[in-house]
């Protein structure tokens, strides 16, 4: 039998602990979510009460505009995600490969605008949108969505790209392919882990954005889920049951894409580490 | 295959020239091998030939055509890189079929070009890998395999053996000749080892610093090098040097080299008069260093102390001393020479090379 080391248990303690952290809010909401209404706000702390039931997941659908919430969120995340990554992937091929004037200075900018904390953009981003007729529609949330997410992405697939040898490129050019053509089929492929992981970024901070959504949309058939979900707190009452059950179903697709995308970012682990 | 011909082909990067005008031609079914120390410029000639380096100046021509504004693609050249540069994300299959795909070839041509190069590189069973289950040796094949598929007009290899071990590298040499020979196409090389550009070439071109040093046979500049760097880049053991005074005493003429004479017949050196009392670089190779006293010029043998002796098995390295100057000689005689032991030499003058010292040229 293998040895158990002190070293070995401190470690799975400290996993342990924070797996525990991690999971036991996502637990509570779903036991809240399961609670029977007169129960909500009890100090019970039973993971399944008693008449657990999913009768907050029933109304939350029937009651409220729950899947157009959804549908207008899965939209908005998903459009952002791709064009943000198709622009991402571009424009950080150009930082990587080409020599123009402002390489370094633009690279610093685009980090630059990272530091400036979200709430400080909501009035500018606001003006734009507006200026641009934009405001209380999708395209105005993408456009906002895709531009604050892309400087992160560049850095990344930039990083990524860099690692990648040009030999690869100019095999590609002598063996008769174009400068777009050897991007696309050498350099794409190649970089899938990098992708998935700018892929990854783009979907959660659109997925659970909140602030920026607040102030573009206005009309509630054209809410986010965040959006949402907040509209069943009242002046009076909060719906607490529906709210853990919209907690909780928004989860699925981000653990869902979580789930695809691992496939690639292992393959591309593997694939980096035997080069050469 | 075609001819390739750079006419007055210059580099440079800003202020700093790399490459200077370059003017040669390389015919038809040459192997040509342009070899040099690292950083001479052969490397960016190469790429320049193949479209990946901007020319700066001058023009390069493959089989008459001025390829200067062409992208690589349309220059019907293949190349072979250092790093091999397979695509990691295709089989061995895809990475060789590639460029016919691009050139929108059919289905079975590429196929039967595809197993028809890889019968050639016994590469046949490795075809359905992935680049990385392969062994360097393999990649190596595989990316040559991948140059044949095009059946271009040009081969450029680019250091193409500099990573693998000393023992795979001396059996692609051979493969490589072998390749020459069946498929008799214009074919450049570029390498930093003077022994696979002896071994290989039809044609050798020695670069240093940006200039062409002297363009010939393997023999050719084996025997009768140009210019001093020719002669101490190519052959092993490197030549020795010995630079001293020219000096003639009684019609005979002598180098001299601190205390020590050293005979130079004239017929080695018909020029000998122009030189008189200056300084020239005499170069005589590790073989051309008679140790066997039968065979010995005995009245103008100069003598010396051994410091080293090194074994080869059939051959010996012996390093010796004339007045603090280091020469290495070679020979596939044991003599018996133990180290510190104090011995006689003699020149064999009818391959003499002798410099110029300021010109660094060939004056004999």
């Amino acid at each position: 039998m293998k040895k158990i080391s002190v070293k070995h248990i401190l470690i799975h303690i400290i996993i342990l602990i924070a797996v525990v952290i991690t999971t036991y809010p996502l637990i509570r909401i779903f036991s809240v979510s399961i609670r029977p209404g007169d129960r909500i706000i009890s100090t019970d702390l039973s993971l399944i009460p008693d008449g657990a039931s999913f009768i907050s997941y029933i109304k939350l659908f029937k009651e409220t505009h729950f899947i157009k919430w959804i549908f207008n969120s899965l939209l908005i995340t998903l459009a952002t995600s791709f064009i943000g990554v198709t622009l991402a992937s571009t424009a950080a091929y150009a930082f990587s490969r080409f020599n123009f004037l402002g390489k370094k200075s633009g690279l610093s900018l685009l980090l630059l605008t990272q530091m400036i904390p979200a709430g400080m953009l909501i009035l500018p981003l606001y003006l734009m949108i507006m200026k641009l007729n934009l405001i209380n529609t999708y395209l105005g949330m993408i456009i906002a969505y895709s531009v604050s997410s892309l400087p992160f992405s560049i850095w990344i697939l930039k990083g990524y790209y860099d690692t990648i040898p040009k030999s690869l490129e100019e095999a590609a050019k002598v063996d008769g392919a174009n400068d777009i053509s050897a991007f696309y089929k050498i350099i794409l492929p190649l970089s899938t882990p990098a992708l998935s992981i700018a892929f990854l970024f783009n979907f959660t901070t659109a997925w659970n954005e909140y602030l920026v959504a607040r102030v573009v949309l206005y009309h509630p058939a054209n809410y986010t889920w965040t959006l949402g979900l907040f509209e069943l707190q009242g002046q009076f009452i909060t719906q607490w049951g529906m709210f853990a059950a919209g907690s909780i179903i928004i989860t699925i697709p981000v653990l869902v894409i979580f789930l695809y995308s691992s496939k690639w970012l292992i393959s591309g682990l593997t694939l980096g580490s035997v080069k050469g | 295959m075609a001819d390739v011909k750079f006419e007055n082909v210059t580099k440079a990067y800003g202020e700093n020239i790399i490459l200077k005008n370059i003017s040669l031609e390389i015919k038809d079914g040459e192997f040509c091998v342009i070899v040099g120390p690292s950083g001479c410029g052969k490397t960016t000639l190469l790429r320049m030939l193949a479209g990946l380096e901007e020319i700066t100046y001058g023009k390069i021509y493959i089989d008459s055509v001025l390829v200067n504004d062409l992208p690589p693609s349309k220059r019907e050249i293949a190349m072979v890189f250092q790093d091999y540069a397979l695509y990691p994300h295709m089989s061995v299959r895809e990475n060789m079929s590639f460029a016919l795909k691009l050139r929108k070839v059919k289905k079975e041509e590429i196929n039967s070009r595809v197993i028809e190069a890889a019968s050639i590189l016994q590469i046949t069973h490795l075809l359905d890998r992935m680049p990385k289950q392969l062994s360097g040796g393999q990649r190596q094949r595989v990316a040559i395999g991948r140059a044949i598929v095009r059946h271009p007009k040009v081969f450029l290899f680019d250091e193409p053996l500099s990573n693998l071990d000393a023992k795979l590298r001396e059996e692609m040499r051979i493969e490589f000749l072998k390749l020459y020979q069946k498929l008799a196409a214009t074919m450049i090389y570029v390498t930093h080892d003077q022994i696979e550009a002896m071994t290989l070439a039809s044609k050798i071109i020695i670069m240093n610093k940006g200039i062409i040093q002297q363009i010939g046979t393997p023999i050719d500049v084996y025997l009768k090098p140009k210019k001093l760097f020719v002669a101490s880049f190519i052959g092993t053991p490197t030549m020795n040097f010995i630079n001293g005074k020219l000096s003639i005493d009684r019609e005979k003429i002598f180098l001299i080299h601190e205390d020590k004479k050293i005979f130079i017949p004239a017929f080695a050196f018909p020029d000998y008069q122009k030189y008189e009392g200056k300084e020239i670089i005499l170069g005589i190779r590790p073989d051309d260093i008679i140790l066997d006293e039968s065979k010995m010029d005995k009245e103008n043998a100069i003598s010396a102390k051994v410091d080293v002796v090194e074994l080869l098995g059939p051959r010996e390295n012996i390093y010796i001393k004339i007045s603090d100057k280091k020469i290495i000689t070679a020979t596939s005689h044991s003599f018996k020479i133990t180290p510190q032991s104090e011995i006689k030499f003699s020149l064999n003058y009818l391959n003499l090379h002798i410099f110029d010292s300021v010109t660094e040229e060939r004056i004999n």
